[in-house]
């Protein structure tokens, strides 16, 4: 039996969290063989894809893309970025890749190779896999995707397995930019290129993506070393005041996954139902027993977001117990008052929403136990099919909900505490994740474009 | 007696995709994990009152040994961060368990 083994640095959860550079510098000492970082996720909502904007600033992911990028190509490694600019579209790749192009020249690196692997797959490709039922929702909510829905929607992306960067790290690539890809393939295929198990591979990065989240206390941003060898993993913390153990290594397999050990990727489900986690002495985790097994039929998925609205919204606080005592039927009565003010406008082209914070302004028809407590913030929200609709209702439903004479009403000066002045903030377009499917593909080569160039 | 929220070291909730939510409860010691597994409290009916939805929404309540936890999972009504949603990052969707009491 061998003893190699293959390290990957994983600096932070998340391109442009930032990282303590002395765990990075410690990785760095180590001598890993990949640097690789994930930048995206639907997390925040399908407003980053539908707008084409990104999760964190310029700044942010200069600054720790500056720190890769310099000792990546001075240790000769690739530097790999997963999903870039947080959605993986086109506008986010090339977001990302004109910071490189920036960094590589202030900091005069050259003599590199940069793979560009681009994620958006054309509407007619997903019209026909439709029509040919391979292409199906993701989930028990999603809403069947039309001719209509796909038109509307900003840009279809997929998430790509560990093919397409296995393919560049083939063609000698320094830095890879990845589109949209399955959080952990960046990591696995740095494995998977230099022929070790795909299981192993795949649940290393499934940890890693997060970086120092599996550690005790976990964070999002500090550096981890993953130790891939030919029959476990080990996970090793590299700031003093962290550590690994069985069971906060064990517990991340739980993290954001709807099952807590079948983990479905492109092309195969993870099966980690029988794994064994070890403390080691220096406070690292091994990791052994991930199984995996390719589906029969190759599947990415797919993720777009279409433009639903647009919003305007208030936020106010209420004191009178009086108030409080009947809010939702006040409510009510204030949203009736608007309809029946804006006769000439159809009823379909906007909706009025009140969140009670204080009540069950978080849980919503979830609540159990729906009790305001002696003061409530109330949020409202008008969406309309234009911004300037959505200003016209909401100031209306300020102004009535501000001077509602509801019954028993003894302050008749106004019945909303505004902690703004302005109080009404138009928001801008409002977007719904219109394509959450999983469509049917030969393999996982064949969505996935690369580009290269050298620097 | 004993209450979830005392007994899970961890107790949360996030997104598992955008149209999920999905609870997670990891605890420290392996007696009270097994105490709350063998109860067999976690089920169907009992997120289905708890949480206000169907059964039928509810799609994962499995226990995973190795982490000494259970997870939930269940279908969004109104997927993340859209017209409606109360919870972005359904990051705040766990505290219905909290009071749940189980013998130990």
């Amino acid at each position: 039996m061998t003893t190699r083994e293959l390290k990957i640095l994983a600096p932070c959860g998340m391109l442009g969290y930032g990282f303590p550079k002395s765990s990075f510098q410690r990785g760095m000492e180590l001598l890993p063989d990949a640097i690789v970082v994930d930048a995206g996720s639907t997390d925040g909502g399908p407003h980053k894809l539908g707008a084409g904007s990104a999760i964190v600033s310029k700044q942010a992911c200069k600054k720790d893309l500056e720190i890769m990028l310099t000792a990546g190509a001075s240790a000769r490694i690739p530097v790999i970025i997963g999903s870039a600019g947080g959605s993986g579209a086109k506008v986010h790749v090339e977001w990302t890749r004109s910071i490189i192009m920036e960094i590589l020249q202030e900091q005069n690196l050259s003599s590199l190779k940069i793979a560009t692997i681009w994620a958006d797959i054309p509407n007619d490709v997903i019209e026909a896999k439709l029509v040919k039922g391979q292409c199906l929702p993701l989930g028990l909510s999603v809403k069947p995707l039309t001719k209509e829905r796909l038109e509307a929607t900003n840009g279809v992306v997929a998430q790509m397995g560990h093919e397409p960067i296995v393919a560049a790290l083939e063609e000698g690539a320094d830095i890879i930019i990845c589109g949209r890809a399955y959080d952990p393939s960046p990591f696995a295929a740095v494995a998977i290129h230099k022929g070790y198990d795909a299981a192993l591979a795949y649940h290393m990065g499934k940890i890693l993506e997060c970086a120092a989240l599996c550690a005790e206390p976990g964070t999002t941003k500090d550096s981890m070393l993953g130790i891939l060898k030919e029959d476990s993993f080990i996970l090793k913390a590299l700031n003093d005041t962290r550590k690994c153990t069985a069971i906060s290594v064990a517990a991340h397999t739980f993290y954001e996954k709807d099952h807590p050990y079948l983990l479905h990727g492109p092309g195969y489900i993870l099966n980690l139902e029988h794994c064994k986690f070890t403390e080691l002495p220096d406070h690292s985790v091994e990791v052994s027993g991930s199984r995996m097994i390719e589906t029969p039929v190759y599947k990415i998925k797919l993720e777009g977001a279409m433009q639903v609205a647009y919003r305007t919204f208030v936020i106010a606080g209420i004191r009178d117990p009086l108030l409080i005592n009947k809010i939702e039927e006040v409510e009510e009565l204030v949203k009736q008052q608007v309809y029946d003010y804006y006769t000439e406008i159809p009823r379909e082209d906007y909706a009025i929403n009140f969140v009670n914070y204080g009540m069950n302004g978080v849980l919503g028809a979830l609540e159990p136990t729906p009790n305001a407590g002696h003061e409530l913030g109330v949020m409202f929200e008008v969406i309309a099919v234009s911004q300037e609709l959505a200003n016209a209702v909401c100031g209306s439903v300020r102004s009535t909900f501000l001077h509602y004479g509801y019954e028993g009403r003894k302050s008749t000066a106004g019945n909303l505490a505004f902690p703004f002045a302005p109080s009404d903030i138009p928001f801008g377009p409002v977007y719904e994740f219109s394509v959450y499917h999983l469509m049917e593909v030969s393999d996982g080569l064949e969505m996935f474009h690369c580009d290269y160039e050298e620097v | 007696m004993m209450k979830l929220s005392e007994a899970a070291v961890v107790l949360r909730s996030k997104n598992s995709g955008p149209f999920e939510i999905t609870l997670d409860a990891l605890f420290a010691d392996r007696e009270i994990y097994n105490a709350l597994k063998q109860s067999d409290i976690i089920n169907k009916s009992l997120i289905a009152k708890l949480y206000n939805i169907a059964e039928e929404n509810i799609t994962h309540i499995v226990f995973f040994d190795q982490a000494l936890g259970f997870k939930v999972t269940f279908s969004r009504s109104v997927s993340s961060g859209t017209f409606l949603d109360r919870d972005v990052y359904g990051a705040q969707q766990h505290a219905p368990l909290m009071d749940l009491e189980f013998d130990f």
